[in-house]
């Protein structure tokens, strides 16, 4: 019966675009809220410290964005896997893999050019993030293990390596913590602050860098890959309908390895912002989660670079404003923080259709009563 | 609200200057990962700041890390808000540490067991295999079997220093000695893992050890409750953690953080602070071994005197206990 | 036997701007077997989920054994009386049949009393109705035709004296439909009332009593089965006269395309689907592929098309080997010398449902140079093709930009078909062309099909409905188990020939 598949269609579009985020985030908000008034604060002046620390002045907005590029580049990843109907949940490995190939690269030529080393280090860090994508996705493949498994077990594997790596072989010598020497400052990516001042713009010092550039360079690659070329033709036929792509004389077991590939080197990126970016040295646990938070930026964002763009943005308002709360307010600790930060997730992924259908059948009414006699 | 007050105070910082501070102190420490009330490390350090406000009367600003970069960002943020000293608990605070300092020349940093060698930074380092040293001692006298086990939380060089000082105590007490060493693990969640650190005590149980000593942080809660479970002895680690349970905790290996913390602060509000290395091992009374009621049935007075004896060497300098840092 | 059993009064429901049902009006008198025929999209099974509680009508009155009876939910439904079998079966496939039957009025929370009362009623049910099933095994186990049996004892088990059944031959064999009408027949003389959904003519003209024609959401005819005929009815659903029979031209073969030599194809699990397979297609004729589903047809269709490994035996050509055991050409390459495929199953293969129709125009040919502008796809392009094949094959609504699922099932397969036949192939093979497709579709398919064997093309069909086979191949195999059991010439054939040897038997022909 395809007049019960046509009823959402007739949904005006700002509803399933703004009107259902807004009122998943206003829940989330709000449980958060309720949270707050039981720990014994005020969520009036909770909600002014998280939006006033995520957006009220230039350097809240820096960190924000900070944050946002991290987020973007993992939930571009977990989106292309998607659209070959994989779920890579491995975002975290490769963002550790893809630091390391990015830390490398700027231990060993930090003394060459900067324009030579950036896009070495580009290179490197897609090249080991794909690397480290690419194992599970061929044993996916060839194998049928399932990508999912072997992307949580490529976690653990990263995280070894990087421990002994810098545990035993890159750590600067005479120290006792596990973090390489500091990069010369030629390798380092320049702050966003730096490169305003040369034009004469002024920003207080953030962490953020041109790595926020290249996350937005990222974007406008993906929507062209997925929906303008043959390759993520062939890749969004595997993931929808793997059967059809066997017709069509596409191969699925050679699309989820490029996928798993691309998503890999998309999640290596964050290594770049990390560790080129902001530490200037490899250090253990760079990668803070980043990589599972893409997997509900991903899923806010509809797996479309502009929704994944959005729901960067606010998750990186999230951790910001969230970290401005710890600071800012006594009774709310960090745990807090990712209480309220769950809540989001919950309620803008997991219960994405708790108020759907209520808000569609309102507006489809009405759209019904506008146009009576549409046949 | 907050907001005014931040706006006017930041106004008041420029206008006025930054010796308009001077008048009120405000201390500030950033704990690390493992949070305030990790049981272990964090969480001393947590008591030594509480000890400071409650003798002074002075509150203080403290941040809980849950992301890399948000240490820097959290010493900057508070060296803007006018903190005059700022404590950093631990090693992978160095970096943030090294470039706020550097940003904030005026305002008086604290590192804690790490070295950051910058003219406004004071670097506090313990001698934890001279403590380890006594209770790797102590671990080889109580043992019946002439094995000891040793469970660390992740394989980083400060654990392996740990455990070297335990070997070389245990070897000076007993030389044929066997050790079991085990590591939980090589990613943050080693620091925090009762169950794996449970099963790997159970499983140097099982090889015949019947004391283990834990310097994992959280996970060694899970060993003492296996050594209890067992009937095996245990050892804990940085604050005195024999009350847990008394009758199977042979002693601990104390780390005066708090101390360290407490000292920090008073010393920066006296005026005394200094930057520079401070290295706190048995001379200083950094660290120690435990004695209290809890353990004293299970001390005996030979184990005591060898073990006081050998305490008294070290600090002569007639026992040298290797440093497993200094080697690499 | 003239008392209503179900009366329905000015009922009607939009869909948004989509009339689905407007003012239907109509009753089913007891102890009859009703017959509700219509295209695919007339309003037929919006109707009867109305009637069973699923969609709330906007206006319109149900009545009951002559009285009004609000149903607002399937509970209201089935306490008055009425059960539905659906088109997809609702059935847990790994509990058994007994569980099943069951499943939702277990009386009480410890099975065990409930499980007893429930095996003598279904004994008795069994008996009553002839509906053996084994009720101890896996509802996964059994084939189709025993599934759908044990949806209709779970209504009978709910105490249905109205049976509403929603196309329920669409999956059934030839053998199993029969079995199927037995079985309703048996029903009706048991006094039960019986709704039969369908857009089979055929079935509608064997069993029926009294037959509603809908189209276009409406009522157009309400008659008794006796007093009407295929033809009147076929015009009546379509609203104009409709050829049944295809007229076409005496065949010309010309050379052999396709040699297929002592094929062979396993499975996944290892079994033998294709055994030692051998004939030929030429140009200009049509050979047809009959036999039960199930029995070697879909894979050796597929192997064909380069999408299944063959495990003996060897593809010609044009005189060219394109696959010999244990490798096959890629679909793709077989595109490229001339072959063109229309899967069996449009939603499985044959469509990417959430693409737009335009991007369903390339699947297969997105590599086409007429597609791509260098690095980027030419969405200009794509968009110009589908609006041209939209238009050629008459697909509504006319839109390249709408995605594929937006259309009607009749409407997709013309969009695989305008893509596989626009290509102009020198063979074809097509699968079920006109599975779920309305009557006025299949005219058209039909008529492309005979326009490509005139036009001197090799065409291969695979289908289920003898019909279709019957009335459009030149030559036709039937297949059993996996071989070929036998070959007839269309002239001459006869419909009982073929289906003894569709039940496996030799058949000198």
């Amino acid at each position: 019966m395809s007049v019960v598949g046509s009823a959402p269609q007739n949904v005006p579009r700002f509803v399933t675009l703004g009107l259902i985020p807004l009122a998943n985030l206003a829940a989330a908000f709000i449980i958060s809220g309720l949270v707050v008034v039981i720990v014994g604060d005020d969520p009036l002046q909770a909600l002014e410290v998280m939006l006033y620390g995520a957006f009220g002045s230039a350097e809240s907005w820096g960190f924000t964005l900070y944050y946002a590029t991290n987020f973007v580049f993992t939930g571009l990843a977990v989106a292309i896997a998607f659209h070959c109907g994989l779920f890579n949940i491995g975002g975290e490995g490769q963002a550790m893999l893809g630091g390391l190939g990015v830390g490398l690269v700027c231990l060993g030529f930090d003394d060459w050019p900067f324009v030579v080393v950036f896009p070495l280090a580009i290179v490197a860090c897609a090249l080991f993030g794909a690397a480290w994508a690419f194992v599970p996705g061929y044993l996916q493949a060839k194998r049928g293990s399932h990508v999912v498994i072997t992307t949580i077990m490529f976690n653990f594997l990263a995280s070894a390596l990087m421990t002994y790596l810098l545990v035993e072989v890159l750590i600067a010598p005479g120290q006792q913590s596990p973090e390489s020497r500091e990069f010369a400052p030629g390798a380092w990516l320049p702050y966003m602050h730096d490169m305003l001042r040369a034009i004469g713009i002024s920003m207080p010092e953030t962490p953020l860098n041109l790595a926020f550039v290249v996350a937005l360079a990222a974007s406008v690659f993906v929507y062209y890959f997925v929906w303008r070329t043959r390759w993520g033709y062939e890749i969004r036929t595997v993931g929808q309908n793997e059967t059809a792509a066997v017709y069509a004389g596409i191969s699925p077991s050679k699309n989820i390895i490029l996928a798993m590939a691309i998503s890999g080197a998309l999640a290596g990126f964050v290594g770049l912002n990390e560790i080129m970016g902001v530490q200037h040295r490899l250090i253990l646990d760079f990668s803070g989660g980043y990589g599972f938070v893409g997997i509900a930026v991903a899923l806010m964002g509809r797996n479309h670079p502009v929704g994944i763009a959005l729901s960067a943005l606010l998750f990186g308002a999230l951790y910001q404003g969230g970290t401005e709360l710890a600071f800012e307010m006594d009774k709310i600790t960090r745990e807090m923080v990712v209480v309220i930060q769950g809540f989001v997730i919950l309620f803008a992924g997991a219960l994405e259709h708790m108020f759907r259908p209520q808000l569609e059948s309102l507006f489809t009414r009405r759209s019904n009563a506008a146009a009576p006699a549409g046949e | 609200m907050k907001r005014i007050v931040l706006a006017a105070l930041a106004a008041a910082g420029m206008t006025m200057g930054a010796s308009a501070f001077a008048a009120d102190f405000t201390p500030a420490i950033v704990f690390d990962m493992g949070g305030k009330f990790d049981k272990s490390f964090n969480e001393a350090a947590y008591h030594g700041a509480e000890a400071f406000k409650k003798d002074s009367g002075v509150d203080y600003l403290e941040f809980e890390v849950t992301q890399a970069s948000q240490r820097e960002q959290a010493m900057m943020r508070m060296a803007k808000k006018g903190a005059n000293i700022i404590v950093a608990m631990g090693f992978a605070q160095a970096g943030a540490v090294e470039k706020a300092a550097k940003e904030y020349p005026d305002t008086k940093f604290t590192i804690i067991d790490m070295v950051v060698d910058l003219p406004n930074v004071q670097s506090i380092v313990f001698k934890e295999h001279e403590g380890s040293f006594l209770v790797g001692m102590a671990a080889a006298l109580a043992s019946k079997t002439g094995k000891v086990g040793f469970v660390g939380g992740m394989d980083i060089p400060l654990i392996r220093k740990f455990a070297q000082g335990y070997v070389e105590g245990a070897k000076y007490a007993n030389p044929d000695v066997e050790v079991f060493q085990n590591m939980t693990g090589t990613t943050p969640a080693a620091w925090n893992d009762p169950t794996k650190g449970g099963e790997l005590a159970r499983s140097q149980f099982d090889r015949g050890a019947d004391v283990v000593y834990a310097a994992a942080g959280g996970t060694g809660i899970g060993v003492y409750q296996a050594a209890k479970d067992a009937g095996k002895l245990a050892i804990g680690v940085d604050s005195n953690q024999n009350y847990l349970h008394p009758g199977t905790m042979l002693t601990s290996m104390i780390k005066r953080v708090d101390v360290a913390v407490e000292e920090a602060f008073t010393s920066a509000k006296n005026g005394t602070w200094k930057p520079g290395i401070q290295v706190l091992g048995l001379a200083e009374g950094g660290v120690g071994w435990a004695l209290d009621e809890y353990n004293e049935k299970l001390v005996t007075d030979d184990m005591k005197a060898k073990v006081e004896a050998a305490k008294a060497d070290i600090i002569a300098g007639k026992i040298k206990v290797t440093d497993y840092m200094m080697q690499n | 036997m003239s008392l209503p059993a179900l009366e329905l009064r000015q009922i009607n429901k939009w869909f948004g701007p989509v009339h689905a049902n407007r003012d239907v009006s109509f009753r089913v008198d007891r102890g009859t077997i009703h017959g509700i025929i219509g295209e695919n999209g007339a309003g037929k099974s919006t109707l009867m989920s109305i009637v069973y509680g699923y969609y709330q009508a906007d206006g319109g009155t149900i009545l009951v054994n002559d009285k009004p009876c609000p149903i607002e939910t399937p509970e209201d439904a089935i306490d008055a009386g009425i059960g539905m079998v659906h088109q997809h079966f609702m059935l847990v496939d790994t509990f058994t049949v007994l569980e099943n039957v069951i499943l939702g009025v277990e009386g009480g929370p410890v099975l065990r009393s409930g499980m007893a009362a429930a095996r003598k009623e279904l004994d008795r049910l069994e008996r009553d109705y002839a509906l053996q099933v084994d009720i101890d095994s896996m509802v996964g186990d059994l084939p189709v035709g025993l599934r759908q049996r044990v949806e209709i004892l779970k209504a009978l088990y709910r105490g249905a004296e109205i049976l509403i059944l929603d196309e329920p031959t669409g999956v059934l064999t030839p053998q199993e439909a029969d079995h199927l009408f037995r079985i309703l027949a048996n029903l009706k003389e048991q006094g039960k009332t019986v709704i039969l959904i369908t857009h089979k003519l055929r079935e509608i003209m064997a069993i029926t009593d009294n037959v509603t024609v809908m189209r276009q959401g409406a009522v157009v005819a309400n008659v008794p089965t006796a007093d009407t005929t295929r033809e009147k009815l076929a015009e009546l659903m379509v609203g104009r006269s409709v050829l049944l029979r295809v007229e076409k031209k005496p065949v010309t073969p010309g050379e052999v395309v396709l040699s297929v030599r002592g094929l062979k194809v396993t499975d996944g699990a290892g079994v033998h689907r294709v055994k030692d397979v051998s004939f030929d297609v030429r140009a200009g004729e049509i050979v047809g592929i009959a036999g039960v589903s199930g029995n070697g047809q879909s894979e050796l269709l597929e192997a064909l098309a380069g999408m299944r490994p063959i495990s003996g035996g060897e593809i010609v050509y044009k005189g060219k080997s394109i696959a010999a055991s244990g490798k096959i050409g890629s679909p793709r390459d077989l595109r490229r010398i001339g072959m063109a495929h229309v899967p069996e199953d449009r939603h499985r293969a044959g469509l990417v449902l959430s693409f737009s129709a335009n991007e369903c125009t390339i699947l297969g040919y997105h590599d086409d140079v007429a597609y791509n502008g260098g690095l980027f796809l030419d969405n200009k392009a794509m968009v110009r093709e589908c609006a041209r094949q939209e238009e050629a094959y008459d697909v509504r609504p006319q839109n390249p930009m709408l995605s594929a699922s937006g259309f009607s099932g009749g409407n997709q397969q013309k969009l695989v078909l305008a893509r596989e036949m626009e290509r102009d192939p020198d063979l074809l093979l097509v699968g079920q062309p006109t599975r779920g497709v309305d009557i006025g579709a299949i005219e058209f398919i039909h008529r492309r099909l005979i326009e490509m064997r005139d036009a001197g093309k090799a065409v291969l069909l695979v289908s289920v409905e003898l019909d279709e086979i019957m009335s459009l191949s030149d030559r036709i195999i039937v297949m059993f188990d996996g071989g070929i059991v036998g070959e007839v010439d269309q002239v001459g054939a006869e419909e009982a020939t073929i289906g003894l040897m569709m039940a496996g038997e030799r058949v000198a022909a």
